[in-house]
């Protein structure tokens, strides 16, 4: 009997259905029946992915994708480049139509050049249905006009990663969970010499995941569900005044902060409480510095505190993997994408993650890390939690480019250093994002 | 006199012996290809100039165009005229970056220019270890900007700044600076760090301009009487003032369009307090997808670049300024 590629792939979907079967128990029954895929003659696929950072994250996708090559005969080249590089490098591929067949994008990039990505929605209707359903965050970055132009793959969750000792030094038992309270926290902290500090500065994941967090905490949003800019309200102006009296609180020097300073002074010591991936935990644990270690043994992570508008809204980065529609061989780069999202892959994958990447189907919340480490449990929830960059307008270049000119994250600095009266940066803010929303 | 003329073939006449004459065989295309000058100059710069067509016309014709169009990433846009235009004269961060840009390229040159004016004086010297100093002072250029710009950003590090450990100290100062939060600061600092890398092209370029002064010059002028000064003014200045024309120009051109150091150190921030024209035409172009207005803004560079060549070309080489003289 001769096999094809083609019962290869049948045969290691089954395969992995039945792994899903013993694994993850509760996980629901899927109707629909696994796609199939057939690779085309010859065909090699090239990857570009962030540099990681766990790097167990990116040792086990390789070691996923050699199964996957193992049992196809695809041969995958993987190539990384720096995070920030990657919306550039998106970009000009979507423009050009040549690079990589699959790549993994963040926030909102997919729906710059969505004409250009290979339409998934067969793949993510079958993944969705078998594995519990896609979180709605997730889905909104990937789906255009009720069509999947990626998968959603991950969020990287943000939190707060705070020194216990100095917490309760500063007389609180446990963390605030609302921001009254952490504004108070922030004010002892300061006088206990262990100040918190949030990035004011342009750190594309740091700079953006605060700002956002002050303006939806207080009820503020940049555009309303029809892409009216709708900043200039009396929310925005509480989160401001908010965000002014945290700012006296903090470490100086906060508005010249890139993405990697928070954790970088967190970990010498200089800060009590910043906002992050889980990264700055991790690389503390998995230090060989007795000094570090003795650091991670008093950190603590939580949930960034509820404000006014009374639920936790975070913006969280997401990262959705596509395919773009230049490539010859979309039937291997779906076969792969199919492979790596089964649950034998992507359950190793999200372990070694160390809960850095949070899954994007509901069935994977049921991963043993989320429960290996206490500081994981509030990187578990990202993918819930999280609210869509642009919020509450469509998704698309006016929302990805107010982002990516830092219209909110300015407003905020520019306020909370003083060079605007609140009012002044409002309006500021307001008059750029009518220029991409074309009023 | 007649007999010379009766004696001399007419042009007539010699006409009519060529025309007797066999003529002799046309040499084939190739032969005279080959040995055509005109065609064998164009041949040989045909490379250049191709090489020119692809990575320089073309490429800026087509951000001149992109500039007309409101060309986002992955749709190629419309001719949309001066909208992209109209739009940046109304932006106040596009004016900032401008307003940033000069700044930026004025203060750091001028610095540049003077202290690497006295390093090369300086160089000129017979100083011993001379070779040792003039390769050691190349370093900054040498070292890949990233390299230096990260090397910047911990020296500017608002927790881990050497420079206000250092201060704090000696007691000089009780906290620590605030290099890239505060904007007065922040564009102190990275004018600092591009002044730093600059200033071995301007040195190394005028010393090698210093040292084809004649010494027989100075001698002359030191029998006439002249001061240290003088020679400097007279003999000096006037015969590198070209050299400084030149390098001043590339000099003025590379801090224009510096893009590396701000981007490794600040992004642009605090607020967009350093945020250069190329700075700001990636973020706008590449980062937020929109291609019209980032190439717009680049294209708003070329006039200014223009000003600095024509004032370098038209201007600093005049032999009147050179000299000392007004127009």
């Amino acid at each position: 009997m001769k096999f094809t590629r083609r019962d290869v792939i049948r045969t290691g979907a089954a395969a992995a259905a039945g792994v899903v079967g013993s694994r993850l128990i509760g996980s629901p029954a899927y109707a629909q029946s696994a796609p199939t895929y057939t690779p085309e003659e010859g065909a090699t696929l090239r990857v570009l992915r962030w540099s990681p950072f766990v790097p167990a994250d990116e040792e086990q996708w390789i070691v996923n994708t050699k199964r996957f090559t193992d049992a196809t005969g695809v041969q995958v080249r993987i190539d990384k480049e720096s995070w920030e590089d990657i919306r550039p490098k998106a970009a000009v591929a979507a423009n050009v139509g040549s690079g990589p067949d699959i790549m993994w994008v963040w926030f909102d990039d997919a729906h710059q050049y969505p004409d250009k990505l290979l339409d998934v929605t067969d793949l993510a209707d079958y993944l969705g249905g078998k594995y519990g359903g896609w979180y709605d965050g997730g889905k909104g970055y990937a789906t255009k006009d009720g069509k999947f132009i990626g998968l959603p793959l991950a969020a990287i969750g943000n939190a707060i990663v705070y020194r216990d000792s100095w917490v309760k030094e500063a007389g609180f038992s446990e963390f605030p969970k609302d921001t009254a309270g952490f504004l108070e926290l922030c004010k002892a902290l300061q006088k206990t010499g262990h100040p918190a500090g949030f990035t004011h500065g342009h750190g594309v994941g740091d700079g953006n995941n605060y700002a956002h967090w002050l303006l939806w905490s207080h009820g503020g949003k940049m555009v309303d569900e029809g892409g009216k800019v709708v900043i200039n309200s009396p929310e925005t102006m509480k989160s401001i005044e908010y965000a002014m009296e945290l700012y006296k609180t903090f470490i100086p020097g906060t508005e010249s902060w890139l993405d990697v300073n928070n954790n970088r002074a967190f970990l010498a010591g200089e800060l009590g409480v910043i906002a992050n991936g889980i990264s700055a935990y991790n690389s503390a644990k998995t230090s060989d510095d007795p000094k570090l270690q003795e650091i991670a043994k008093d950190i603590r992570t939580t949930n960034l505190p509820i404000g006014p508008v009374g639920q936790s809204v975070e913006l969280h980065q997401t990262t959705t993997a596509v395919i773009f529609n230049y490539t010859p061989y979309p039937n291997a780069a779906k076969a792969y994408l199919q492979f790596m999202f089964e649950a034998e892959q992507m359950n190793d994958w999200i372990e070694k993650s160390a809960g850095y990447c949070c899954q994007s189907l509901k069935a994977y919340a049921e991963n043993p890390i989320w429960k290996a480490d206490p500081n994981n449990a509030a990187y578990a929830r990202a993918s819930d939690t999280l609210r869509p960059n642009g919020y509450a307008g469509p998704l698309g270049y006016a929302s990805a480019a107010t982002m990516a000119d830092y219209v909110l994250v300015d407003m905020f600095a520019k306020a909370v250093t003083g060079q605007a009266t609140p009012q002044e940066a409002i309006e500021e803010a307001e008059k750029r994002a009518n220029r991409y929303y074309r009023v | 006199m007649r007999s010379m003329v009766e004696g001399a073939p007419t042009k007539e006449k010699r006409m009519a012996s060529t025309t007797v004459a066999e003529a002799p065989p046309r040499p084939p295309l190739a032969k005279r290809l080959q040995e055509s000058r005109g065609f064998l100059s164009f041949g040989f710069m045909l490379p250049a100039a191709l090489l020119l067509l692809v990575f320089l016309t073309y490429p800026l014709g087509l951000g001149v165009w992109l500039g007309f169009t409101d060309a986002r990433i992955g749709r190629p846009g419309i001719f949309i005229g001066l909208e992209n235009y109209e739009y940046l004269w109304d932006d106040s961060v596009f004016w900032l970056s401008v307003f940033n840009t000069l700044l930026y390229t004025v203060s750091a040159s001028i610095l540049k220019f003077m202290l690497g004016l006295w390093l090369a004086l300086l160089l000129n010297e017979n100083l011993p270890l001379k070779s040792f100093f003039r390769a050691v002072v190349l370093l900054p250029w040498v070292v890949p900007t990233v390299l230096s710009a990260i090397a910047f950003w911990w020296i500017y590090d608002s927790q881990f700044s050497i420079i206000s450990w250092a201060l704090i100290e000696m007691g000089i100062i009780d906290h620590r600076i605030n290099f890239l939060g505060d904007p007065t600061n922040a564009r102190a600092s990275v004018i600092a760090a591009n002044v730093w890398r600059g200033i071995p092209f301007v040195a190394i370029t005028l010393l090698a301009g210093l040292q084809t002064i004649p010494q027989s010059l100075y001698e002359a002028a030191t029998l006439d009487g002249a001061s240290r000064w003088q020679l400097f003014r007279y003999v000096t200045l006037p015969l590198l003032t070209p050299i400084i024309a030149i390098t001043m120009t590339f000099s003025v051109l590379f801090t224009f369009t510096d893009f590396q150091l701000i981007y490794v150190l600040t992004r642009g921030g605090p607020v967009n307090a350093t945020h250069l024209m190329a700075t700001l035409s990636f973020q706008r172009g590449i980062s937020g997808g929109l291609l019209g207005e980032g190439a717009a803004i680049a294209v708003a560079m070329i006039p200014f670049l223009l000003a600095a060549i024509l004032f370098s070309y038209f201007g600093l080489q005049r032999r009147k300024w050179q000299q000392g003289g007004g127009d």
